[in-house]
């Protein structure tokens, strides 16, 4: 593919609150790529599954709601969260599925001029990660680095709302989707390290239910991470980084070891990729310091 | 024909020895399944190598294992499709990392097809009784016990059956689908930070008798579960079970159902898991964007609506968590207002009046689709505009 992109862009609830080093690093990342990102300022959250927990069509309405505001576009629709994609995925499974359950839901939405046509003008909601990989493209990406992350130690963290359940996910059209984080950091230049946590659970849902199984999670895959020798963590999910980062502290706790590793936001590990400042994509604002990984690319760069 | 490389894990309790990896090579059609690879391999190459099997056909649910790190059913599982998996995946990754370099015995990697090994493993969260058996009985049986898998009807027995309506019976056909073969067990990443967790298959049953019409002690059942601070508030809903069961009863799926019948009959539970969900919903409400200052707060000290009162759990938590807010605002991570319950910002006046005007209206309905039950209509179904007019038309 050779055009530019132009999305309807849903930064979700968390980018623009306890992790706005997300929100600002994905607007650099955009400018560096030459992207277009039109905010759906007016669009509500997504429920986080919880919502749907509480009442589907609560949540379907919702974010049939986003959806058609994303459609008033024209553009297909991007979000930058792992959550937001599988809490929004369920709900247009549903909403794709059933034509009288969306009609239903469309007259809820009526009073506001809007509605949510499947198939419209092809509309699409994905992730940045799907977005850079599906329709902007790993060549094209890797022509961009000027700063490539040699011998920087990479661990993938997914989240699970974008690798399960595959059938919901698109899976069948894009059967690669659970390794595009490897093929990302290896097009930056950068080394992928394999642990065991990568596609497992971070924790964060039930940190508030059961803060001792929600930390011993985050702090096992953080732990393994360092074990096999990661020197950082990247993921797309604002919700995976609060637990991983700003909960590492309390992790290691639970877990009793040391922690201490710098986990990124996929817009910033790109960012770092692109020639972007750390200072400039946020990266003093995490909790665990991210100072070894700006130095392991000041030392490797050329001056 | 095929030839493939299956990499086993194997463990011989009688050797005295630790578990260790052997490869095989076998050689079968790419739509014969895993098991039937094993199988080969037991035949012509090592009668010593366990595998629990009978009907291979994914009826009787014993053949439950990983495969590529994925749990499922070895019968269930196209060869020709692990394959293709195990090529994807970059090395060993899904592959637990803790057995993943001990020593390889046998003939080595260079045999057999190209590509990666076909990596197989016994079930997760289970004692390994012998190679691809695992203790069943500690973990799964224990647990589907723990749920009363019977029905309690009260008042004398009819005559003859319980008669009941048909339709009355389909919101538990999913549940009922179960072979209790312990793949989703195998999967929970919940159990593996909680083994106490009753986890999926013992709640999916639950669910079977929760929504069985015949049953007189749902309430009872309801508030159990919800009490045991390893029951229904426990999910980390990582939709691992989803993928892993081969019969689509989805068990993520009813525990979340556990958790709304629940938190419709009022139960209160230890895990503060229904304050959450409806702080959730009543901050979305209010604000139409999540403001995680408040979702903290009303959680554990719900005052959105009404006074303030907060547990004594709730108190102890909210003093647990006060660092984690504390250290963000001392990075300028997080501003202030942030960081203080109710002050961030939500959507525009406007925005707010069609959320508010959605919540008025689902809360009233509050449908569920389930897609299980209703199925998915085909892509020929009628295009969006076609659609709107036969709805109007019948
Ligand atoms: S969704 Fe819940 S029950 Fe299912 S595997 Fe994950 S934690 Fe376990
Ligand atoms: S719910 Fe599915 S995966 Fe779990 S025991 Fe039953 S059939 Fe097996
Ligand atoms: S052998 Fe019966 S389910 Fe696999």
């Amino acid at each position: 593919m050779t055009e530019n992109i132009k999305v309807a862009y849903w930064p979700g609830c968390v980018s623009r609150g306890f992790t706005p080093e997300l929100h600002g690093s994905m607007a650099i990342v955009a400018e560096k790529l030459g992207w277009e990102l039109v905010e759906l300022d007016r669009a509500n959250c997504c429920g986080a599954g919880v919502i749907a927990e509480h009442n589907q069509e609560l949540a379907d309405t919702l974010n049939a709601r986003t959806f058609a505001l994303a459609q008033q576009t024209g553009l297909a629709m991007m979000n930058i969260c792992s959550t937001c994609q599988g809490a929004q995925s369920e709900c247009q499974q549903r909403l794709d599925a059933d034509s009288a359950y969306r009609a239903h839901i469309n007259e809820t939405l009526s009073g506001q001029g809007l509605a949510y046509e499947k198939g419209k003008d092809g509309f699409t909601n994905k992730n940045f990660l799907w977005l850079l990989v599906e329709d902007y493209g790993l060549d094209r990406l890797k022509e961009q680095v000027v700063r490539p992350l040699s011998g920087l130690r990479v661990g993938p963290f997914y989240g699970c709302y974008i690798v399960r359940p595959k059938e919901r996910l698109g899976y069948g059209e894009f059967p690669d989707r659970d390794v595009y984080l490897e093929q990302v950091i290896e097009a930056l230049g950068g080394t992928v390290v394999e642990y065991d946590g990568a596609r497992k659970c971070c924790g964060f849902p039930v940190v508030t239910m059961n803060r001792d199984t929600s930390l011993r999670q985050a702090g096992t895959h953080v732990g393994d991470a360092i074990d096999a020798g990661a020197d950082c963590l990247v993921t797309p999910c604002p919700l995976c980084h609060l637990n991983l980062d700003m909960q590492q502290p309390e992790a290691a706790k639970v877990v009793n070891r040391d922690l201490g590793l710098a986990v990124l936001h996929l817009p910033q590990l790109v960012g770092l990729a692109l020639g972007a400042e750390p200072k400039d994509l946020g990266m003093g604002k995490h909790i665990a310091s991210t100072r070894w990984v700006e130095e392991r690319l000041t030392a490797g760069a050329p001056a | 024909m095929a030839d493939y490389t299956i990499k086993v894990r194997r463990f011989q309790p009688e050797s005295g020895e630790g578990p260790y990896w052997e490869e095989f090579n076998v050689d079968l059609d790419p739509s014969l399944s895993v098991l039937d690879g094993l199988l080969q391999a037991k035949d012509r190459d090592d009668g010593s190598l366990a595998v629990r099997c009978s009907c291979r056909a994914a009826i009787c649910g014993s053949c439950g294992m990983k495969v590529n790190g994925q749990s499922t059913l070895g019968c269930k599982t196209q060869i020709g499709e692990a394959q293709e998996q195990a090529d994807k995946m970059v090395g060993a990754a899904g592959v637990s990392a803790a057995v993943a370099d001990s020593p390889i015995r046998g003939e080595g990697s260079d045999l057999g097809s190209a590509g990666n090994p076909i990596v197989i493993e016994p079930m997760g969260n289970m004692p390994v009784i012998k190679d691809l058996i695992t203790d069943m009985e500690s973990t799964h049986w224990t647990k589907i016990r723990r749920v009363t898998p019977w029905l309690l009807p009260h008042g004398e027995p009819p005559e003859r059956e319980y008669v009941v309506e048909p339709e009355s019976m389909i919101d538990i056909t999913q549940s009922m689908a179960c072979i209790q073969c312990g793949a989703c067990v195998s999967s929970c990443l919940s159990m593996e930070a909680d083994p106490g967790f009753i986890g999926p298959a013992a709640l999916a049953k639950a669910y079977r008798f929760v929504g069985d019409p015949r049953d007189a002690e749902t309430h009872e059942r309801l508030h159990d579960l919800a009490d045991d601070p390893h029951g229904i508030y426990d999910c980390t809903h990582c939709f691992s079970c989803i993928d892993a069961c081969p019969k689509g009863v989805a068990p993520m799926d009813q525990i979340m159902r556990l958790r709304r019948k629940a938190g419709e009959e009022g139960i209160e539970d230890p895990n503060a898991g229904h304050d959450h969900e409806i702080a959730f919903v009543k901050v979305i409400e209010k604000k139409g964007l999540l403001d995680e200052a408040l979702l903290v707060q009303e959680s554990y000290a719900p005052g959105i609506k009404g006074k303030l009162k907060p547990s004594k759990r709730g108190l102890t938590e909210t003093i647990k968590s006060l660092p984690t807010i504390l250290r963000p605002l001392r990075k300028r991570k997080v501003k202030l207002r942030q960081a203080i319950p109710g002050l961030h910002h939500g959507l525009p006046k406007e925005a707010m009046g069609d959320v508010k005007s959605i919540y008025a209206h689902a809360e009233e309905h509050s449908e569920e689709l389930n897609l299980y039950i209703r199925g998915e209509e085909g892509d020929d179904a009628q295009p969006d505009g076609a659609a709107a007019e036969e709805v109007t038309n019948d």
